[in-house]
């Protein structure tokens, strides 16, 4: 593996994880860590896994195999309290929104401020006005989210996950059915707020144009073999991964050198 | 001026300079601190009476969304009044996302006027015409496929109509059987208490079988139905709905009513009779538990009963239960066809099926009931 060695703290540290649906194996022996502050992208062709992967990083299913740290602590033998604790430090976006389609934009913003702060409903509404600031959709507030297009759907559920500023945001293909323009606009917005937030960023995507543009670090991982086949910077492996399948995917099957 | 080095505090002082007020802010601006409100900045910024605010960060300034808030709140006043709004001293971090956050315009939700009443009255006339409209254009819809179907031409796969006809006939025997018995029970129950002070139990007998047949194996069917088939059709339609399915049946040239309302109602409509007459027969069963515990035998209940219902008896109570079918396809489809796109969306469309098609149940059987009258069935 020509992953480049990085020093720093781990943020996230995948151990020897199988993911499985009943008996079929999605991905076995996956070894990777995530280092804080990093923006980590997860890649591979369709139906390779990547979002399977991010459901266990998040705690919605649990790895058949192996564990998933983060901060050194495994989810699913954590107590219930740490568990929330734990819960109330991610920020997470669906593929498809995931927004409350019977509460408006504000409302959806509101839950996890409801939930998790003591802040005053002023407080809450003039938070709510920030965060939707913040990824464009100023004066939205009272829309639901029937009523709004797919990129403002994704811009609503980033303002959603970052309402508690965490510090580590789970994103699962954020600019899937975006135009280049829109997702180019969600990629900086995403690199901003963790600029100027701190904090970690885990993005499933497949989009060549957002892995170089926001990526510091990658793991490929690959349908054939079922297992992780490269980890590091997406550059890196363009040009200097063993595997050709990598360097393939990363040049969109031209000749390596041709992208940026 | 003495410092406050105590970081779990938060405040801001305005040093005296020449142009324009300036705000130092200091301490710990985090959530986790009661922090001076938007109200208080502006109160001491207005005291300054400037056309222009501006900022600034003491060295022990740190800072999360909450400061945040308060600091676009600052830029959003200033926007609105005219005033020049000054971050550049803020941290790097601050800037930019200030920067982001006022670069995109905010949408004038110009919120519209309270509606009058005559506003609210068309509104709603609006709205039933619409609804009226939308029903007799479904059962037009129907109609159409209908016609289609006779016609040999329609969209529809048999196989659909086989497994639809065992959702809707042999899954639903259990609970049709369950309800039945005890419909059966509480009608010689009732009838009981009154035929006991005449001595004619045994008409017990009499009650419960044209009771059963002519009226309640259909009804309570078709209530079971509505609630149990209608809303699976409604919730389903509803999800194709919002998942683009019945987009694509549209765009490759196939009507959704014939490919998906032709198959339910068509299994609806062959499973009804066959569950009325089940039902009947229970609700009978039901109705001699009871008797034979009030020394009615049950050979005497039996007879009794054979004596009461003719024919016709079956018939009537077989054409309710198609005619309901066909208003449980109808309601389940249309709330379904004709949901929203949203989760929400589809609860509601299941919600309006039931409750559609319980109004047409009881509505059409007391219209069937002053038909039979009339016409002597």
């Amino acid at each position: 593996m020509s992953s480049a060695i990085k020093e720093g703290d781990v943020h996230i540290e995948v151990r020897g994880v199988t993911l499985q649906y009943g008996e079929r194996v999605i991905q076995h022996d996956l070894n990777f860590p995530i280092y804080r502050g990093d923006v980590f992208v997860i890649m591979g062709g369709s139906g390779c896994g990547k979002s399977t992967l991010l459901k266990h990083m998040i705690g919605l299913q649990q790895p058949a195999a192996g564990e998933i740290l983060i901060d050194g602590e495994n989810f699913f033998t954590a107590a219930p309290e740490q568990q929330l604790a734990m819960r109330r430090r991610w920020g997470i976006t669906y593929q498809s929104g995931g927004l409350f389609s019977d509460l408006t934009l504000a409302e959806n913003v509101a839950v996890p401020l409801q939930q998790y702060t003591k802040l005053t409903a002023a407080e809450i509404r003039d938070t709510i006005a920030y965060k939707l600031a913040l990824v464009g959709l100023a004066g939205f507030e009272e829309f639901y989210p029937a009523e709004i297009s797919g990129g403002m759907q994704k811009r609503a559920a980033l303002a959603r996950a970052i309402a508690l500023d965490p510090e580590l945001l789970f994103f699962d293909e954020p600019s899937a059915g975006l135009d280049p323009l829109s997702s180019q606009r969600l990629d900086e917005l995403i690199l901003q707020i963790r600029e100027s937030m701190g904090g970690t960023v885990v993005i499933v995507t497949h989009e060549l144009a957002s892995i170089f543009a926001i990526a510091t670090n990658s793991v490929y991982l690959d349908a054939e073999t079922k297992t992780q086949l490269d980890y590091g910077a997406p550059r890196e492996l363009l040009q200097h991964s063993e595997h050709e399948i990598v360097r393939t995917f990363l040049s969109r099957g031209e000749a390596p050198g041709d992208q940026p | 001026m003495d410092i406050v080095s105590d970081t779990a505090t938060a405040d801001f002082i305005l040093p005296a300079t020449s142009q324009g007020a300036e705000m130092e802010l200091r301490g710990a601006w985090v959530s986790e601190n009661t922090l001076p409100s938007f109200a208080d900045m502006r109160a001491a910024f207005e005291q300054e009476r400037a056309k222009r605010w501006q900022v600034s960060a003491a060295a022990d300034f740190s800072w999360d969304s909450a400061c945040m808030t308060r600091l676009f709140l600052c830029a959003r006043h200033c926007t609105e009044h005219d005033i020049d709004f000054d971050y550049t001293a803020m941290p790097a971090g601050i800037r930019k996302l200030l920067d982001v956050a006022n670069a995109v315009k905010p949408q004038s939700t110009n919120a519209a006027a309270r509606p009058t009443l005559a506003q609210h009255l068309h509104a709603a006339s609006a709205a039933i015409v619409h609804r009226i409209t939308d029903f007799l254009g479904f059962v037009g819809a129907i109609l159409i496929a209908f016609s289609n179907l006779l016609r040999g031409r329609a969209n529809m796969r048999l196989r659909d109509f086989f497994y639809f006809f065992e959702q809707c006939g042999p899954q639903a025997l259990g609970i049709v059987a369950l309800i039945s018995v005890l419909v059966g029970m509480i009608l010689a129950y009732l009838g009981s208490v009154q035929l006991r002070q005449f001595g004619a139990e045994v008409y017990i007998a009499n009650l419960v079988a044209i009771g059963a047949v002519r009226e309640m194996g259909a009804l309570m069917t078709a209530v079971i139905m509505a609630g149990r088939t209608g809303a699976a059709f409604a919730a389903q339609l509803g999800a194709m709905q919002a998942n683009e399915e019945i987009d694509a049946i549209t765009t490759l040239g196939i009507s959704p009513v014939e490919y998906l309302v032709l198959p339910r109602m068509l299994a609806l409509i062959a499973a009804m009779p066959l569950l009325c007459i089940f039902a009947d027969v229970l609700c009978l069963v039901g109705g001699a538990l009871v008797a034979t515990g009030m020394d009615v035998s049950s050979v005497a209940f039996i007879t009794q009963a054979r004596g009461a219902v003719g024919f016709d008896d079956i018939m009537s109570g077989i054409i309710k239960g198609i005619v309901f079918a066909v208003l449980i396809a109808t309601a389940g489809c249309q709330a379904g066809l004709q949901s929203g796109r949203s989760s929400a969306a589809v609860g509601q469309a299941t919600t309006s099926a039931v409750v559609n098609a319980i109004v047409y149940l009881v509505i059409a059987d007391a219209a069937l009931n002053i038909l039979y009258d009339k016409i002597g069935f």
